[in-house]
């Protein structure tokens, strides 16, 4: 694409400018690098006659996601459905509910398409012939089969316990899967060093800046899809806490353009109880993001340090959201709700949310007469084992059409 | 090798002289880039420059004195 207004990575804590290269942190303070644009350049041509005229993929909105050309990675993924969901309103007691449903992003059922598509998509423009990335799961899977997709090498590490669902999952792709001993410290640490050692796109490292600028598209979508209007209410779930500052960032720039009104939108964050590092710095009024040892079922936002922590603690309480956490029973109590309601299954991570959702509803944290977005970021297909044991187990019968009318009967009473 | 890290301080051992001490013990450059110390926790961005195994032993020295450590990135691993 000609004319990207892509202007240069600039570092969060100092302001420092870097031209656009594969790299994340400040020389000077070690600070995160963000890309930043030239707005200026896209006054006046950035419309929503030219995003209607696209085809319905994330990339309509290409001139806000960093890339130079046109996507070669991932160029099907998102547009994912925004569900007016009516009888979620009613359980609740709300007047106007959507989920926006990134259970079924294309192609592996998970947000983090999103992010991989822009961060492959920058790595063929910087020359990279192989990707990788250390996942827990979701990533791991989006990486192996973008990748595969894009005729790329890659390399996937992961905790060498990981469930067998979920490196089968990464597996069939044909990527080099890399299984590491030891605590989750030792496999973070030496996973930055490979990460610095190898000329390699490592998706959450050195080209973590463009990756994280993916998931702004989920929030123009919202937008787009509530017809140009920007939501009073987003509940976001949290892992580093990322996917809080990007909606924010989206929404501001939907409104700098003239695409949304500014609604004033508030941010809420979601977080299991066994890893909440994020919602305990909202709830207990201070910046400072104390780590933890994860423990929960929710093992896609099980990320005890999360680097965007404090971004993600100044964007809520900046727009005037909330930051809530739930229990294990109650991230399952909220995989049901919406399953039962909406027909929507989700992984833990969106019980996290709507259970949190639901809990700033009745704390009055949410109003109940305005419009409220949920976000689904992944499919309950891929957490399988979280549900085993706490959804009814199916009706035993012979094969007699009187025990089934005995059944019915019973199901009657 | 040339590791950037961040250590995490309690209010246990933040006041103690543990850069210098690494300094001392172990044949490594040290360059503090960035450092904060409130509510009975401190944060430091470090730079530990040496010999592979040197910095290995270094880092694992740390751990035993109650420092967390990790790299800048802070979780590589996502979900």
């Amino acid at each position: 694409m000609s004319g990207s207004i892509v202007r240069a990575l600039k570092c969060r804590e100092c302001g420092q400018e870097y031209k656009i290269a594969p790299t994340h942190v400040c020389e000077f303070c070690f600070g995160p690098l963000e890309v930043a644009y030239d707005y200026d350049k896209l006054e006046g041509k950035f419309t929503r006659e030219l995003i209607e005229s696209r085809p319905q993929t994330m990339w309509r909105y290409r001139e806000l996601l960093p890339i130079d050309g046109e996507p070669t990675v991932g160029v099907q993924v998102g547009f994912t459905p925004l569900v007016r969901a009516h009888n979620l309103e009613k359980a609740l007691g709300v007047s106007e509910l959507y989920i926006k449903n990134d259970s079924v992003c294309y192609p592996t059922l998970s947000f983090k398409d999103r992010v991989v598509s822009v961060a492959l998509s920058k790595a063929v423009e910087f020359g990279f012939e192989t990707v990788a990335c250390a996942s827990t799961g979701n990533l791991a899977g989006s990486v192996s089969a973008n990748a595969a997709a894009a005729g790329l090498k890659s390399y996937v590490f992961i905790p060498h316990d990981l469930e067998q669902g979920k490196v089968l999952s990464a597996a069939i792709y044909g990527t080099k899967l890399v299984g590491i001993k030891g605590t989750y410290d030792d496999v973070n640490r030496l996973c930055s060093e490979i990460a610095g050692k190898y000329d390699w796109a490592f998706v959450n490292v050195n080209v973590r800046p463009f990756y994280a600028e993916g998931s702004k598209s989920f929030a123009y979508e919202i937008m787009e899809q509530l017809g140009w209007q920007a939501p009073k209410h987003v509940v976001v779930p949290m892992a580093s806490g990322s996917l809080c500052t990007k909606i924010d960032k989206a929404i501001k720039e939907f409104t700098r353009f003239g695409l949304v009104e500014n609604a004033g939108t508030s941010i809420y964050g979601a977080q299991a109880t066994g890893c909440s590092p994020i919602t305990r710095s909202v709830k207990e009024g201070t910046d400072l993001i104390h780590p933890v040892r994860p423990d929960t079922i929710a093992k896609s936002l099980a990320i005890g340090n999360p680097a965007d922590g404090y971004y993600a603690n100044k964007v809520i309480l900046d727009s005037g959201g909330w930051s809530e956490d739930v229990s294990d029973d109650e991230i399952v109590a909220a995989m049901r709700l919406l399953a039962e309601t909406e027909g929507i299954f989700t992984e833990t991570a969106g019980g996290v949310t709507l259970g949190c959702a639901k809990k700033l509803i009745e704390a009055g944290r949410i109003p109940r007469d305005e419009s409220i977005v949920v976000s689904v970021t992944g499919n309950g297909l891929k957490t399988l084992e979280a549900i085993e044991g706490r959804v009814d187990a199916p009706s035993l019968i012979g094969p007699s059409l009187a025990e089934f009318d005995d059944l019915v009967k019973a199901d009657k009473a | 090798m040339k590791l950037r890290v961040y250590l995490t301080f309690t209010s246990e051992n933040a006041r103690e002289p543990i850069v210098w001490k690494l300094g001392r013990d172990f044949d490594v450059v040290t360059n503090i880039r960035t450092a904060e110390i409130k509510e009975g926790m401190g944060l430091m961005g470090l730079e530990i420059d040496g010999e592979t195994e040197v910095v290995e032993a270094a880092i694992s020295w740390l751990e035993s004195q109650g420092v967390h450590v990790e790299p800048i990135e802070q979780s590589v691993i996502a979900g």
